[in-house]
């Protein structure tokens, strides 16, 4: 995928050039790297290799998802690749009641977890990404004292594995009175996610032409009127990119939610976690569970994707 | 080239988007707020009525919360939280109840954190071992808790409850895992009787291999459990250590007064292997000897309703494993069986259980754990259990309460004055071994084929 989006990045950024700037010369060797690029991506045997990685990778989910249309007994006594043999012969191998069972047979609705998996994405994607923006503009366009050291430290934090500051951060919220509150997730994602997002985007930032942000400078802009109007826009398939990403992170954690949440506070994920029942015997109606939590960050991602593939400055000066 | 902006304007830009932050996160709390939540529990067993005078000495309790947390999730969490119905209909305390099958690696980060719960359903000694030894986070048992036990209960029970001579823990359900399932009509088919000793039940096991020509495997087990395999393996050799070794080798066994690869129980190994590792005898309908690691323990005892297995041996609370629609009776689809022992005098029974520990001491509190202890909690659980699944050994049970044939059976292996019960050893044994290196040994005993001595000397080993 890096591959791609940057020949992309290079192609999209070759036309752009001589279409919005006229006068500006292209230069031969771009037209021709592009050209070069492009002949190498469009291989068959590339897209072959690529087909033939989307269906291997894709067998698992199909699996599941055929698993989950199963009725229990057949899901416990044969593996569900038997069922195209089984459909053949005509036998019924379908039935919808996993999906009833996870859906209504439960003194808890699923609904009020969707909404809390909701409540508890959103805000857990939106303050890191806030925070991160400013902290990586900060890190890539002011200069202040120590500036390298403190960005090395940031990044130094993203190698302290989460499971060690559980019982630390909850000690803390416990004693703070925040504990049980949606509060507690929603800092403990920010804090997890805050030193890639920030060193993401600082590169990204630190991607934008430096010759962009000084002729705005000269401009009279300031920095927060160059912060949201030359690199905001310019930025959004990044910040577009990280968000899916702490999207599905959030969406599908347990970990998190378990340790730092309270029963009001409980998504999806626990929910299915606790489909298997006490002894763990009903786990048939765990595909159907798995895949009731998946719908909304499929839908996001098959929403949202475009952003992974599209150029990073796409119709900007790069090059 | 620097432009450096002033002091003032940075610090105003950094409050407005400040501001500006917590402006949307306060508009998202409101909408979360006052939803979700768990819900309440099944309410069909609410009308079972108990005497609210043992309560009265806790004061005026209306209005106070009591929080539970627990391991036992729906569908049998809604059956536990129907029997606090008439404790909260005598108190007006509401029991706030929450399970989750993580509980017990959250319980003891939540005790660290020190946010614990009120009340713990402990799921094994162990787990209270730990909690007291290592972070002295549970407060010994009331004396109206103690009375109750002491009234209601075996001592042996008692003593699973205590660490170091204190008594913490009440026990609340018990389990009876000294069963073997078998299909009653498959039995009747080929004219076979339920064995009465240990002998009887490895003469019927070559009988029926003889009988259907070495095609049927009689016996089906499975030890897959996730992270917890090997756990039902576990309970065999700790039966027929109770029955080829005897109870007091048993009781030295999990205390470690003799180790584990005591020659006696390197035997009692050997004995249980005559029959699981015996490729005559297993895995009926689903594999070989090694297919015993991988079939998950749920599904194991499946073959006996095709007609594929005889015999499995696996604990009362199986009985909610059967898939929809089995019949478990006498005369129904499937039934249990005692698993026998050497003679028919004694009856060495492997049991397991529940067990409440309590981290607060506010009257509430202490009033709903004198409720859990109690006989009246024992029936009003009964009551709420209407598809059974669930006993007890407290005295106080009526047994007409329980829901299903199989579960008085259960209470009656219980009460029958010739048993002798003994807690799941490896619940008893060091976290290391009894949680560890114990369900490890097994597994490869039977996926890698390794001899009894070898196991015993590698947990032997592992014993810290």
């Amino acid at each position: 995928m890096t591959t791609q989006s940057a020949g992309a990045a290079a192609t999209a950024g070759g036309t752009a050039v001589t279409e919005t700037r006229g006068t500006t010369r292209v230069s031969p060797g771009l037209t021709e790297r592009a050209r070069k690029a492009k002949a190498r991506l469009t291989s068959p045997w590339a897209s072959a290799i690529a087909v033939i990685i989307a269906v291997l990778w894709t067998i698992p989910t199909v699996g599941l998802l055929v698993t989950s249309f199963r009725p229990e007994l057949d899901i416990r006594r044969s593996g569900w690749w038997t069922v195209f043999g089984d459909a053949f012969a005509g036998e019924p191998v379908f039935s919808m009641r996993n999906y009833e069972t996870a859906l209504f047979e439960s003194s808890t609705d699923l609904i009020s977890f969707f909404v809390n998996s909701f409540v508890i994405t959103l805000p857990a994607v939106v303050i890191p990404i806030t925070i991160a923006l400013l902290a990586a503009y900060g890190f890539a366009w002011i200069d202040f004292r120590g500036r390298d050291i403190l960005f090395v430290a940031v990044f130094a934090l993203q190698i302290i594995p989460i499971q060690i500051t559980l019982i630390p951060l909850l000690r803390t919220y416990v004693q703070g009175g925040i504990n049980g509150s949606y509060w507690t997730i929603w800092l403990s994602h920010s804090i997890f996610a805050l030193p890639l997002a920030i060193f993401l985007l600082h590169n990204f930032m630190k991607d934008i032409p430096r010759s962009l942000v000084e002729a705005a400078r000269v401009d009279g802009a300031g920095h927060v009127k160059i912060f949201f109007q030359v690199v905001m826009p310019l930025l959004t398939p990044a910040i577009a990119a990280f968000g899916i990403f702490q999207f599905l992170w959030v969406w599908n954690d347990l970990l998190v939610a378990l340790v730092m949440g309270s029963p009001d506070t409980f998504p999806l994920t626990v929910r299915v976690a606790e489909m298997a029942g006490s002894r763990g015997g009903d786990w048939h109606v765990l595909s159907s569970g798995a895949f009731i939590s998946m719908v909304v960050p499929l839908i996001v991602f098959l929403s949202l994707q475009r952003y992974f593939v599209r150029g990073l400055l796409a119709g900007s000066v790069k090059g | 080239m620097t432009i450096r902006i002033s002091a003032r304007r940075r610090t105003l830009a950094v409050a407005a988007s400040g501001a500006a932050l917590a402006l949307s996160l306060t508009a998202c709390a409101d909408t979360g707020d006052g939803d979700g939540g768990t819900g309440d529990g099944g309410d069909d067993a609410a009308g079972f009525e108990i005497d609210c005078a043992p309560y009265e000495e806790f004061g005026d309790l209306d209005g106070t919360t009591v929080t539970v947390y627990t391991t036992i999730v729906d569908p049998e969490g809604a059956t536990q939280q129907a029997s606090y119905d008439p404790f909260e209909a005598c108190t007006g305390v509401t029991i706030e109840y929450e399970a989750s099958r993580e509980m017990e690696a959250q319980l003891p980060v939540r005790v660290q954190a020190g946010n614990p719960p009120d009340i713990a359903i402990l799921p094994q000694p162990g787990l209270l071992n730990t909690l007291v030894t290592q972070y002295d986070a549970v407060l010994p048992a009331p004396p109206q808790v103690e009375a109750n036990v002491d009234e209601g209960w075996h001592e042996s029970w008692k003593g699973y409850g205590t660490v170091d001579g204190t008594f913490y823990a009440a026990p609340l359900g018990s389990n009876v895992k000294s069963f073997v399932w078998y299909s009653p009509a498959a039995f009747e088919e080929g004219g076979y009787e339920v064995p009465e000793t240990w002998d009887d039940l490895l003469a019927l096991t070559q009988q029926i291999v003889d009988d259907t020509g070495g095609e049927i495997k009689p016996w089906c087990a499975g030890v897959e459990s996730g992270d917890a395999t090997g756990w039902p393996a576990t309970d065999w050799i700790e039966d027929v250590v109770l029955r080829t070794a005897g109870v007091d080798v048993y009781d030295q066994w999990y205390k470690h007064e003799i180790p584990f690869n005591d020659p006696q129980i390197v035997e009692a190994f050997d004995a249980a292997g005559e029959i699981l590792k015996n490729p005559d005898y297993v895995n009926g309908g689903l594999g070989g000897v090694d297919s015993i690691a991988t079939t998950p323990w749920t599904d194991a005892g499946y073959p006996i309703l095709d007609g594929n297995c005889y015999l499995h041996r696996a604990a009362n609370f199986y009985q909610t494993q059967w898939p929809e629609g089995t019949t478990v009776a006498e005369d129904g689809d499937v039934f249990a069986f005692y698993l026998p022992a050497e003679t028919t005098d004694e009856k060495p029974t492997l049991v397991a259980g529940e067990f409440i520990g309590a981290f607060n001491d506010r009257p509430e509190v202490q009033a709903f754990q004198t409720y859990l202890s109690s006989a009246d909690w024992a029936n009003a659980k009964a009551a709420a259990t209407p598809n059974g699944g669930w006993v007890s050994a407290n005295y106080g049970l009526d047994p007409e309460l329980l829901a299903t044939d199989f579960d008085k059976a259960s209470a009656a292996v219980l009460a029958d004055p010739a048993t002798v019960a003994r807690f799941d050893g490896s619940d008893l044994m060091p976290s290391e071994v009894g949680a560890g290196t114990f369900w490890a040994g097994m597994t490869e005993w039977f996926a890698r084929d390794l001899s009894s001595q070898e196991v015993a000397d590698q947990i032997e080993n592992s014993w810290p």
